[in-house]
């Protein structure tokens, strides 16, 4: 026999018909915050006072959740996904020339093609051109530091840049973050919105940063480390990593009557 | 043996840390590099609307400032209606509105501010309307995922109370940390909001 669950609270929601058109054409899978660090992560000293206590609210998408901006190619610049030219003054800036290049998919495997992809690091010595940064390393005048780029049709960005130095940071006496390159990530809807930091294959320093490590998965930590990607690489010009981003799923799947939904 | 699933996994969240604002907002950060950079303006010449001001602090659990903090807002526009492909709606788009602006905290003060419209209603699940709201989305160093809240006005009192997501907040009390105080400065709504991230007044957050 069939046993229907029953809705006891009476202030429950309907379970809403898939079958029928709905203002909610895209709802996005629930976030996995096991892969994601918790916002107290001890470790990270800064998210001691800095981090939520209570319980977040579980929200169902509604339209502001699954709606979010979009970009198009009239705010990019010609030279913004070229970081070794778009600050250059007086010459090259100074470092290991490197591509960056991947694919921005969603949990599904699809591409999120035309979404906006923004990245900042620091030079080659491990100095971010910031006036709040004081570290003793040098500031390079040919490098600002940041770019963006849109995905194309396939979800695919890529951007030159010179590779990021190691610095250390004030959180243990002798704490050192590895090279790490910062994306800004939009996707389609507001709740698809990342941050995240991406880390270069062999990197000593990523085993002992206690950022890196406010993620408690391991494979989820390894899957924020980019491998060198010969194939990508220019000979005798500039070396290449290959990073791909996941952003959050979309729930629906196909159906006939809602084909734009998809 | 069943199938396996076959989803990826979604890359994780990492921190935007103290320099954010390089990649950002760089004219925070002291220099000038994109042709077009964007900000806290969101109403244009011809947005219909009225037109607000929101301003606030970002709060640690000391009650000290985020001086560091970034912040993006996601609104409807007057009539409400988002400016974006998912929503299908049958209410005109504003050709001056996009909806989406970006600001960080001010660097002494801690004061973020945005120029804006206040949107209209736009529907909820299951066909009930939500009041109007601002989508409230805060990174900085020390927050390892971003927080998503939602800032609601206090001149909507009757809207607010019959909002379903205002009451999903089981302890009324939190209701009040998502609503923002309107005043009046020099003859325009300014809209007073400020965030919490922890302590006893801490914001409701939400897990969209």
């Amino acid at each position: 026999m069939n046993v229907r669950p029953q809705i006891s609270d009476r202030d429950a929601e309907p379970i809403p018909n898939l079958f029928l058109p709905s203002v909610h054409p895209v709802e996005f899978f629930q976030r996995d915050r096991d892969i994601h660090p918790p916002a107290y992560a001890p470790g990270y000293k800064t998210s001691i006072t800095r981090s939520p206590r209570k319980a977040l609210l579980s929200l169902q998408n509604s339209l502001s959740e699954v709606t979010g901006p979009v970009f198009g190619h009239n705010h990019i610049g010609l030279l913004d996904n070229d970081l070794i030219r778009n600050y250059a003054k007086t010459g090259e800036p100074i470092g290991e020339r490197i591509i960056v290049h991947g694919q921005v998919l969603d949990e599904n495997g699809k591409a999120v093609p035309n979404t906006l992809v923004e990245f900042w690091q620091a030079n080659a010595a491990g100095r971010y051109r910031h006036k709040n940064d004081t570290y003793l390393a040098p500031i390079d005048p040919n490098f600002g530091g940041c770019g963006r780029t849109l995905t194309d049709e396939n979800g695919y960005y890529y951007f030159r840049t010179v590779k990021p130095g190691p610095y250390p940071w004030r959180n243990y006496v002798n704490s050192w973050r590895p090279a790490h390159i910062h994306f800004s990530v939009f996707g389609t809807g507001f709740a698809q919105r990342l941050i995240t930091q991406m880390y270069f294959e062999g990197d000593p320093l990523i085993k002992v940063c206690p950022i890196v490590h406010t993620v408690p998965d391991e494979t989820a930590i390894d899957r924020l480390v980019a491998p060198l990607d010969m194939n990508a690489a220019v000979p005798m010009d500039t070396l290449a990593y290959r990073f791909n981003i996941v952003l959050r799923g979309r729930r629906s799947t196909l159906f006939e009557n809602r084909l734009e939904g998809n | 043996m069943p199938q396996a699933l076959g989803y990826l996994k979604e890359t994780a969240s990492q921190t935007a840390g103290p320099y954010v604002h390089i990649g950002l907002i760089p004219h925070m950060a002291g220099f000038d590099i994109f042709q077009n950079n964007f900000d806290n303006v969101l109403a244009g010449a011809s947005t219909k609307g009225e037109r607000i001001t929101i301003e606030g602090r970002v709060l640690d659990g000391i009650g000290t400032p985020v001086r560091d903090a970034l912040l993006e807002i996601w609104q409807a526009n007057a009539d409400g209606r988002y400016n974006s492909p998912a929503d299908t709606q049958k209410k005109a788009l504003d050709p001056d509105f996009r909806g989406w602006g970006r600001t960080g905290a001010h660097f002494q003060t801690g004061l973020y501010t945005f120029d804006t419209i206040k949107p209209g209603p736009v529907p909820g699940r299951n066909t009930r309307t939500m009041a109007p709201h601002i989508n409230v989305w805060i990174v900085s160093r020390g927050i390892n995922i971003g927080l998503h809240t939602r800032l609601y006005f206090s001149d909507e009192t009757e809207a607010n109370a019959a909002d379903p997501v205002l009451n999903l907040i089981e302890q009324e009390a939190r209701r009040d940390t998502l609503i923002a105080r309107r005043t009046m400065r020099d003859g325009k709504p300014v809209y007073l909001f400020d965030i919490v991230l922890q302590g006893d007044n801490e914001t409701v957050f939400f897990d969209v």
